[in-house]
C-alpha cells in the first residue's frame, strides 16, 4: 500500500482526508460526549442524507446540498432544544426520520439512473476527489478555529450552562454554533466513513482517550490522534483485504473500544480485589 | 448569641414586583413581591416545588417573567452581569467533566467581554488562587472534580462564585447532602462572606434559617411570609401543609413550636 500511496492520487486524497476528518470527529466527538449530544448529533447526522438527494435533485455537488441541509437541521434542533421544555429526543427521532426520507424522496424524483447511494451511508474513502478535499479541508480548518477561539467560553458553557449564562457568556450563541460545527464536522466525515457509520469516529475515540486524561484539550488531542490511527488502519486493512473502507474502519474501531473496555473493567476488578 | 440586627437604612439591592411565573400552563410563581437589602442574609424555604429555584432563577436573569419584574440594582438581572455570583446544587453536575479544581475556579473570571483567543491573566490567576487559599481547595487545585468530597466540590463552587467578585452571592441549597462538619463549614464561611456581601440562599436546612439568616422567605408559589426567622406556626402550615420537624441547635430561640403532647412549649 505504501508504495502504492505514492503513485496514486486518489490514495493520497483517502489519507489526507482521514486525517482531516479524524481531527473534526477528536474535537467535536469530545464535546459532544461531555455535553450528552450523541443522539442529537446522530440525528443531525442523518438529515444529511436528505441533503445528499437535495444536492442530486438540484444538479449540485452533493456535498454542498448536505452541508445545507445539516445546518438547517443543525439550527432547527438547537431552537427546539431551546425554546420547549420538550424531551429532545422526540423532536431528534423525527428529523433523523424525516431526513433519511427526504434523500430517497429526492432520489426517486430526480430524471434518470438513480445514483449508489452505499458511498454516502456507509462512505467510500477511496472515491475522495480534489474539489471534496478542498470543502474538508475548509470546513476542519472552521472546526479548528472556532473551538480554538471560543475555548474557554466553549468549556464554561459545557460544563456549566447557568452559571455561564448568569456570569454573561453568550450560551445561545455558543449552542448554536456548536450544532452547526457538529454539522460541519457530519459533512467532513460523510466520505470516509458515511453518514451511518459515523457514531462510531465521533464517540469511540473520546471514550478511549478519557482513560488516559482529564484534560478537555488533551482529550481533544488524544482523540483525534485515535482517530488518525483507527482511520488509516482501518484504510489498510480495507486496502489489502478489499472489504469497504467504512466498514473496515467502523468495525476496527468497535473491536479496540471492546477491547480496551473489557482490560478497563478488568482492571477495575482487579483494584477493587486488592482493596 | 449575636444576631444581626436588620438596618433599615441598607439600600434595597434587589427589588421584586408583582413577579408570576408560569412554566407552560403550570404556575410556579404567583404574585411574589420581595425586596432584598444589601448585605442581608435571606434564606428562602419551602416545600419541594413551591417554586425556591425558580425564583432563585428569576433573579439571576436565566427565565423571564410571565409578569411582573425582577430588577437588580435597578437594572434587569440579564443585564446585571457580574453583579451576582451563582453557586449552583452541587449535586447537578456531571462529576466526570474533564475539569480540575482551578480550571472551575478560574472559569469565574470570564464574563461576556471575555475576547476570542482568550487567555487567563496573571491577576486571574492570583484571584483564583487567593479564593482557593481561602476555601481551603488549593491543595486540591490539580484534581479533577470527580475526585472531591461533596463539601469540597462546594468550596470549589462557592469559589468559582467569589472569582467573579461579586455584591451578590446566590445559592441553592448548598449544604444539600453534606455531612454534619462540611455544614457548619460552609456556614462559617458563609458568615464570614457576609459581612461584605448580600446573600440570598434556598435551603431546607431549618437549622441554619435559625443560626444564620437574617430573614426568610417562605415560599409556596405565592410568598407567605417574609421577614425574621421566627416562623408562627400558622406560617408553616400554610407553607408545608402539615407541622413538620425543626431543631434548634442551642440557640436563644426555637423557629417552631414542638409539635406534640407537651403543651408547645417553644421555648429552649
Amino acid at each position: 500500500m505504501f508504495d502504492s500511496l505514492f503513485q496514486y492520487q486518489f490514495l493520497q486524497n483517502a489519507v489526507i482526508s482521514a486525517i482531516l476528518a479524524s481531527i473534526a470527529c477528536g474535537i467535536i466527538g469530545t464535546i459532544i460526549i461531555e455535553k450528552r449530544l450523541v443522539m442529537m448529533s446522530g440525528g443531525i447526522a442523518h438529515t444529511a442524507f436528505g441533503g445528499i438527494g437535495f444536492g442530486y435533485f438540484l444538479g449540485i455537488e452533493p456535498i454542498i446540498g448536505a452541508l445545507f441541509i445539516t445546518i438547517c437541521a443543525a439550527l432547527g434542533i438547537a431552537t427546539i432544544k431551546r425554546k420547549t421544555t420538550m424531551n429532545t429526543d422526540i423532536p431528534i427521532g423525527i428529523f433523523w426520520a424525516a431526513g433519511m426520507s427526504l434523500g430517497i424522496l429526492f432520489i426517486a424524483l430526480t430524471p434518470g439512473y438513480p445514483p449508489d447511494m452505499t458511498t454516502y451511508l456507509f462512505g467510500d474513502i477511496l472515491t475522495v476527489s480534489r474539489d471534496n478535499l478542498f470543502i474538508i479541508s475548509l470546513l476542519d480548518a472552521v472546526v479548528i478555529l472556532a473551538v480554538a477561539a471560543l475555548y474557554h467560553p466553549l468549556k464554561a458553557y459545557l460544563f456549566d450552562e447557568e452559571f455561564s449564562t448568569v456570569i454573561g457568556i453568550n450560551t445561545t450563541f455558543i449552542e448554536y454554533l456548536l450544532f452547526i460545527l457538529v454539522a460541519l464536522t457530519v459533512v467532513v466525515v460523510i466520505h470516509v466513513i458515511g453518514i451511518i457509520l459515523i457514531m462510531a469516529l465521533l464517540t469511540a475515540p473520546p471514550a478511549i482517550a478519557k482513560l488516559f486524561t482529564n484534560n478537555l484539550k488533551k482529550l481533544m488531542f488524544l482523540s483525534s490522534l485515535l482517530g488518525i490511527f483507527f482511520t488509516l488502519t482501518g484504510l489498510w486493512i480495507s486496502y489489502t483485504l478489499n472489504i469497504p473502507s467504512g466498514a473496515a474502519i467502523a468495525l476496527f474501531i468497535s473491536l479496540v473500544y471492546g477491547i480496551v473496555y473489557i482490560i478497563k473493567l478488568l482492571a477495575e476488578r482487579r483494584t477493587r480485589r486488592s482493596i | 448569641m449575636n444576631r444581626k440586627n436588620i438596618n433599615t437604612k441598607w439600600e434595597n439591592v434587589i427589588n421584586i414586583t408583582n413577579l408570576t411565573v408560569y412554566y407552560q400552563n403550570v404556575c410556579a410563581l404567583s404574585n411574589v413581591n420581595l425586596t432584598v437589602r444589601d448585605k442581608e442574609f435571606l434564606g428562602i424555604i419551602g416545600p419541594n416545588g413551591g417554586g425556591k429555584s425558580t425564583l432563585l432563577k428569576a433573579i439571576l436573569g436565566l427565565i423571564s417573567p410571565s409578569s411582573g419584574k425582577v430588577e437588580v440594582y435597578g437594572t434587569p438581572p440579564a443585564k446585571a452581569q457580574g453583579i451576582m455570583g451563582y453557586v449552583p446544587q452541587f449535586t447537578r453536575f456531571h462529576r466526570d467533566f474533564p475539569i480540575t479544581v482551578e480550571e472551575t475556579v478560574l472559569m469565574g473570571r470570564l464574563s461576556g467581554k471575555t475576547p476570542i483567543f482568550h487567555k487567563y491573566s496573571k491577576k486571574d490567576m492570583d484571584i483564583a488562587h487567593s479564593l482557593m487559599n481561602k476555601l481551603e481547595i488549593y491543595q486540591l487545585r490539580k484534581r479533577q472534580i470527580g475526585q472531591l468530597s461533596g463539601g469540597q466540590l462546594q468550596r470549589t463552587l462557592i469559589a468559582r462564585a467569589l472569582a467573579v467578585e461579586p455584591k451578590i452571592l446566590v445559592l441553592d441549597e448548598p449544604t444539600a447532602s453534606l455531612d454534619a462538619e462540611s455544614k457548619s463549614h460552609i456556614y462559617s464561611i458563609l458568615d464570614e462572606l457576609n459581612e461584605d456581601m448580600t446573600i440570598i440562599m434556598v435551603t431546607h436546612d431549618m437549622s441554619a434559617i435559625s443560626s444564620h439568616v437574617h430573614t426568610i422567605a417562605c415560599l409556596n408559589r405565592e410568598l407567605h411570609y417574609h421577614g425574621h426567622p421566627e416562623l408562627s406556626e400558622e406560617t408553616i402550615h400554610k407553607l408545608y401543609g402539615c407541622p413538620i420537624d425543626l431543631i434548634a441547635h442551642g440557640l436563644p430561640h426555637r423557629v417552631l413550636k414542638e409539635h406534640g403532647s407537651n403543651g408547645g412549649n417553644n421555648l429552649v
